[in-house]
């Protein structure tokens, strides 16, 4: 973390063993005091991208204020210290997601990007042709599209897992894709973005191992409302995307053991991923520089670490229970809507609501929330097949985050009731 | 709170529209036929042309899903085309998509008037595809193409 103890304590952190308190924590967020339309902000789309700190904003000025410089390359002080703050988010990651080795984190863009290097550099460095990818069916389109671009250019085949009407993965048909599949990797979500179901990771990692199968979960849902420990659920690859977990845009994660990364050969070629460069040969850096090619996001990672910071002072227990709160009053309030349908009703699932309404589309749904300041999303959320798979078109997404009152889900349920009467 | 702010966007003839679409209907016979797509959003909307004798479109049918403003806009639009000839409905087309763009014209095409009611979209500008959708679907259809382009 950058910044003296002093402006820390401006910028708000919990004291340790002071209980959750919603309405503290959102005057760390200057944004959720802003009117929309002459309405109080009610957002509820934190799904898609969630809002930011004071903490994070103020890290990242405070970077560009007081020390900026390249990072790996300089001689100088500035160089140094932007360098060591943009190192230190790397074992801020690691041990976030309790990673045995920092070398074992690759920033990247976002989940697309860490997501495109997995099935760039594992893909067509380790995986061979006639080999097959699982995904599943309630995946994020970047965990779909690079592996439909892996088959075409390098003969992978894809397997799709079904998920049941209840939204869960499908596991007597998981296990039976990977028994005769010849599956090399699993790719899966850890936690459903349109249906808020969470992947019992444990599982679904130890039948792809002993299936012979690698295994890569898209974190970027799970991670921001529940602890992820990719050693507990013994992951091969573990992606996220640092704008939902209330850090900056431009910067995700890739974590691999670090025999795969070893394996891997470079994404992206350019400066800071070699170790010599002849017009001969060039030579790579070790793991994890090899993979991080020209000039990274530093400020951008710098931003991330002070998520992490902020997440982990208020810390995983009380966020999980917070939501957890949030997402029992949602259903329940949700639920007594006449001719509103939850989809998705997975045993085990977290703050991402999709529902549709008889006589309403989702986006004149959207649109009528927006009037009175309530942001939803609405549409296939990235998710196509899913829809398809639903037998939808699209849905309306309320999305939750340690920010979420429950007084805002209780504007949701009244103004949904408007918005049913309205279409009657 | 209530939705009087909006009655600017969903307007009686819109909702009327949007929930009964009476020019709903696949055309078994066709002359000409295009889809256009909302990626954004999922909604799809199918036109099927009938020529007159006399080279102007003389029956228009729609296969849609989609919002409240996109088949709003699907049903005025037959209403409004059926009957013109291909350089009318071009030209109208031009004048609804100015309409919905800025929320005004200075057109004084008459047939511009059944259509004036959509012109609350300009103030959502997220919304003008929907309800330009079926006609980017009717134009690909009058240029005999199979799929409207989505600009
Ligand atoms: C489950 C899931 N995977 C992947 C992504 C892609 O994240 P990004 O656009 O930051 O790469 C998202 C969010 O959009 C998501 O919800």
């Amino acid at each position: 973390m950058v910044g003296d103890a002093g402006a820390m304590n401006q910028i708000g952190p919990r004291i340790p063993g002071v209980p959750f308190n919603v309405d503290r924590i959102r005057q760390d967020f200057p944004i959720l005091s802003q009117s929309v339309r002459g309405k109080k902000l009610v957002f509820l789309d934190s799904a898609a991208s969630a809002q930011k700190p004071r903490a994070v904003i103020e890290a990242m000025s405070h970077a560009m204020e007081t020390q900026y410089a390249n990072v790996h390359r300089g001689l100088h002080w500035m160089s140094e210290r932007t360098t060591d703050a943009y190192e230190s988010v790397r074992d801020q990651v690691a041990s976030l997601l309790n990673a045995p080795s920092r070398d074992e984190i690759v920033f990247t863009r976002n989940t697309t990007e860490a997501i495109n290097l997995v099935a760039h550099s594992y893909g067509r460095g380790v995986l061979q042709p006639g080999q097959a990818v699982l995904i599943s069916e309630m995946e994020h389109h970047s965990n779909i599209v690079p592996w439909q671009m892996l088959r075409d250019a390098h003969g992978i085949r894809l397997l799709v897992a079904p998920v049941t009407d209840a939204g869960e993965l499908d596991m007597a048909a998981y296990e039976s894709l990977l028994a005769d599949g010849n599956v090399g990797l699993v790719a899966i979500t850890h936690m459903s973005n349109v249906l808020g179901t969470y992947t019992p990771a444990a599982r679904v990692a130890a039948l792809a191992h002993r299936f012979g199968a690698r295994i890569l979960f898209d974190g970027s849902q799970a991670v921001v409302h529940r602890a992820a420990d990719v050693q507990a659920i013994d992951a091969d690859f573990y992606v996220f995307t640092g704008h939902k977990l209330y850090g900056p845009t431009g910067i995700g994660v890739l974590w691999a053991r670090a025999e795969l990364l070893d394996r891997m050969p470079p994404f992206l070629g350019g400066g800071d991923m070699i170790s010599s460069v002849s017009f001969e040969k060039s030579t790579w850096a070790r793991v994890p520089h090899k993979f991080e090619a020209g000039t990274p996001a530093i400020l951008e990672a710098i931003g991330l670490g002070a998520a992490i910071s902020y997440v982990n002072e208020i810390g995983y227990d009380a966020i999980a229970a917070h939501e957890q709160s949030l997402t029992d009053h949602a259903l329940a309030t949700l639920s007594t809507i006449d001719g509103l349908y939850i989809i998705g009703r997975a045993q085990d699932r977290g703050g991402v609501i999709s529902f549709t309404m008889d006589g309403a589309h989702a986006h004149d749904i959207a649109t009528l929330l927006d009037r009175n300041g309530i942001a939803v999303r609405a549409g296939h959320h990235c998710a196509e097949p899913l829809m398809q798979r639903l037998g939808l078109d699209s849905t309306a997404r309320a999305s939750f985050a340690l920010y979420t009152t429950h007084a805002e889900i209780d504007a949701l349920a009244e103004n949904l009731e408007r918005v049913r009467s309205f279409f009657q | 709170m209530s939705f009087d702010a909006v009655r600017d966007l969903y307007q009686d003839v819109i909702l009327r529209h949007g929930r009964n679409p009476v020019h709903m209907q696949r055309l078994e016979v066709f002359d000409a036929a295009a889809s256009g797509d909302n990626p954004m959003c999922g909604d799809r909307c199918e036109v099927r042309i009938q020529y007159a004798p006399d080279g102007a479109v003389g029956t228009i049918g729609f296969d849609a899903r989609g919002c409240a403003i996109s088949m709003a806009s699907a049903d005025l639009m037959v209403e409004a085309a059926t009957g013109r000839p291909p350089e009318d409905i071009r030209a109208l087309a031009s004048d609804f998509y100015g309409l919905v763009r800025t929320g005004d014209t200075a057109s004084e095409n008459t047939a511009l008037a059944a259509l004036k009611p959509l012109s609350g979209v300009a103030e959502y500008p997220s919304r003008i595809k929907c309800a330009t959708l079926p006609w980017a679907a009717l134009l690909a259809a009058l240029d005999g193409q199979t799929e409207a382009s989505s600009e």
